[in-house]
């Protein structure tokens, strides 16, 4: 606690004495690090407003597993998400495939700080029951998307760092570094592709607890709804390390549904369908 | 694994069980959502049984058809869900049931729920102290887990301060019973279709109910009451002339209270159930309470592994009916996360003043797109003649079921 509370001064502090110190040639770098810091935030905090607004959202996905051997098997599920002004997003998941989860559900209050709060709908038993969500890194439904990969970004849930201008596929692209906050998230820090124009992250690095390269994450099919909100069609995962990859691909994206909180309350979770 | 449980093997030898009703023709034409879920069991008994009138081991075959229809944005819902079973050896475990068949509607502030329903209420594992709308379908498994229909009307009230149930119930079930053929079942047993009810309770009287749940924060608290025609039956020995002793469940109304409490933390689950019943007997108070916590992701797998224990007491001590009077129960649930999902709960419970034990596998796993394979294992173990458990000492068994989605 104490340590907490100190690093935070210090780090108000920083650009004072930096400041003060002037051209001073020792505090060069420490100058820089803080625009690079600034710079990455920056850049996430603009997607977030560009990205802000929408309200509500439903949309329908697919997932295909596949693993080393190229067998494939298949999920289907569909998603609602209610923004929530000062906080996390509210959201729904719901499993139509397979079949033997069909009707399953998971009703997720994101914060932007501290743990979120999760519920699952158990429809053989009709029973809602809260559940832990320190397991951040665990394979979301067998696929190679975590729970935190798949569940709402929040700004406030990584530290940034600017890298540096580059071009991707012929894209003008910024490069960040963002590195989890949450001592439970199963990476060290993630390199984020985002093209200079609109933000839209295109490809995503993620390193394991071990500094190692553990997955890359790439958009394809970015569509603009309601002229603002990019979203993308396919989003491919592959891990390096065990050689499965899964497709996730969504559609039927709308927006502005007319959400309300009474949609996302443990009363509706026990009548989704 | 996965290749001696795959698709070819288990699509051959079920497709013959189950291909008729996958070939229902017409289907498509039906609004709504029409599944069901068709399960071939067997269970396997290693030890000979207590009585001779009982079988050896038992196979049967079970359906759960459910049917759901929602319109007006999602406000007006009905549900209807179907449940039979035949089985090979108990003719009281052959046996069907219309679990569910409501309507409900759901306004900004409340909803309305009509018709015969399930509805559960509880955190703890080892045993389910507070839920009592539904009554326990028994013969279906000795765990307690499956449950009959309740015809009722449910109002609810959702305001920012919690949600507020009204329950306004009848014609409350008599708990199921193995009969005199079935395994797992008390000894003597029970007499089929025969009951007895005092002190004002009946099958046909009005029971109430009311119940406040609320989230606050890392804590999900429920404080609820019932009064009505008891769930729980005592039980009567019956000695009927020339025909061996059997037992009578009687049924009396009961006022019970209960609160709930879960506290999630982290990878904390902190659990608490409390109950206080009155006018079945001296008046008692029943607790279970404990914890579960998650290790996320062991030996560098993708696995969890989740940690549980749980003590309950019951103020009747010895003589309470439930098995559940001085216990602690130690379990383990592990979730390998693979794409099969499969999951595994072991458990064990020990009787603190007996010393008698009871051990309990049960894990599933997919074996194909629409499959399943269900386990469960039991052992009944240092029991004494004078426990409820004593009537299942030489009833240890495997269960093994393929279950079908459509």
């Amino acid at each position: 606690m104490t340590n907490d509370r100190w690093s935070s001064t210090l780090a108000r502090l920083a650009p004072i004495v930096a400041a003060s110190a002037g051209l001073a040639a020792s505090a060069a770098p420490a100058v820089a690090q803080e625009s690079a810091s600034t710079r990455g935030l920056e850049i996430a905090q603009e997607w977030d407003r560009r990205d802000s607004g929408f309200g509500d959202q439903t949309a329908v996905l697919t997932m295909v597993l596949r693993n080393r051997h190229g067998q494939e098997s298949s999920r289907e599920l569909r998603s609602r998400t209610l923004e929530v002004e000062g906080d996390g997003d509210k959201s729904l998941v719901i499993f139509d495939r397979p079949r033997d989860i069909e009707g399953t559900a998971f009703l997720t209050f994101s914060h932007s700080t501290g743990n979120d709060d999760q519920w699952l709908y158990l429809p053989a038993v009709k029973r809602v029951k809260r559940i832990s969500t320190s397991n951040k890194s665990g394979p979301f439904m067998g696929s190679e998307f975590s729970y935190e990969d798949i569940s709402s970004q929040e700004v406030d849930e990584y530290t940034y760092r600017f890298l540096r201008d580059d071009t991707l596929n012929g894209v003008a692209v910024h490069i960040t570094e963002a590195v989890p906050v949450d001592k439970n998230s199963g990476y060290t820090k993630q390199i984020v592709w985002r093209d200079q124009e609109h933000l839209r992250p295109l490809k995503i690095e993620f390193f394991d607890r071990k500094q190692a390269l553990l997955k890359t994450l790439t958009y394809e099919g970015y569509q603009q709804y309601l002229g603002q909100y990019w979203r993308a069609d396919t989003m491919k995962m592959v891990n390096h390390q065990t050689g499965k990859s899964t497709d996730l691909t969504w559609r039927d994206y709308e927006f502005g549904t007319g959400l309300t909180d009474r949609d996302f309350d443990r009363n509706s979770l026990k009548r989704v369908r | 694994m996965n290749r001696r449980l795959g698709p070819p093997v288990t699509g051959s030898v079920l497709t013959l069980l189950f291909g008729a009703v996958g070939a229902a023709p017409a289907i498509a034409q039906i609004p709504g959502d029409l599944s069901a879920r068709v399960e071939a069991e067997a269970r396997w008994f290693p030890q000979s049984p207590s009585d001779p009138a009982q079988v050896r081991n038992e196979a049967s075959i079970a359906i759960t058809p459910e049917w759901e229809l929602e319109w007006g944005d999602r406000r007006h819902l009905i549900t209807i869900e179907g449940f039979g079973r035949l089985d090979s050896a108990d003719p009281e475990r052959s046996h069907a049931d219309l679990r569910i068949a409501s309507w409900e509607y759901a306004a900004d502030t409340w909803e309305l729920r009509l018709g015969i329903r399930r509805v559960f209420w509880g955190v703890a594992e080892s045993q389910h102290l507070v839920d009592i709308i539904n009554q326990t379908d028994l013969v279906e498994n000795p765990d307690g887990e499956d449950k009959l229909g309740q015809l009722m009307a449910n109002f609810a009230w959702i305001q920012d301060w919690g949600t507020v149930d009204l329950f306004l119930m009848t014609e409350s079930r008599e708990r199921t019973f193995p009969g005199a053929e079935g395994r797992l079942r008390s000894q003597p047993s029970v007499i089929p279709n025969r009951s007895l009810f005092v002190g004002g309770a009946s099958t046909g009287r009005a029971d109430f109910a009311a119940r406040w749940a609320h989230t606050l924060g890392d804590w999900d608290v429920g404080l609820s009451h019932f009064y009505g025609t008891s769930r729980d039956p005592r039980f009567a020995l019956q000695a009927p002339q020339g025909g061996g002793a059997q037992l009578l469940p009687v049924y009396d109304l009961i006022h019970q209270t209960g609160l709930d409490v879960q506290l999630t933390h982290g990878g904390w689950l902190g659990k608490l159930e409390a109950i206080r019943r009155s006018g079945q007997g001296e008046a008692f108070t029943a607790l279970t309470g404990g914890f579960e916590y998650t290790l996320v992701g062991v030996l560098g797998s993708v696995a969890d592994v989740g940690l549980l224990a749980e003590y309950s007491n019951d103020s009747r001590g010895q003589d309470a009916l439930s098995l559940f009077q001085n216990d602690l129960f130690i379990g383990s649930r592990l979730a390998l996360n693979d794409v099969q999902g499969t999951a595994l709960l072991v458990g064990g419970a020990i009787d603190l003043d007996r010393g008698s034990l009871f051990l309990s596998i049960e894990g599933d796993r997919r074996v194909a797109d629409g499959w399943t394979i269900e386990i469960e294992g039991r052992v009944f173990g240092n029991t004494e003649p004078t426990e409820p458990l004593f009537s299942f000492r030489r009833d240890d068994y495997l269960q093994v079921a393929f279950v079908r989605f459509f």
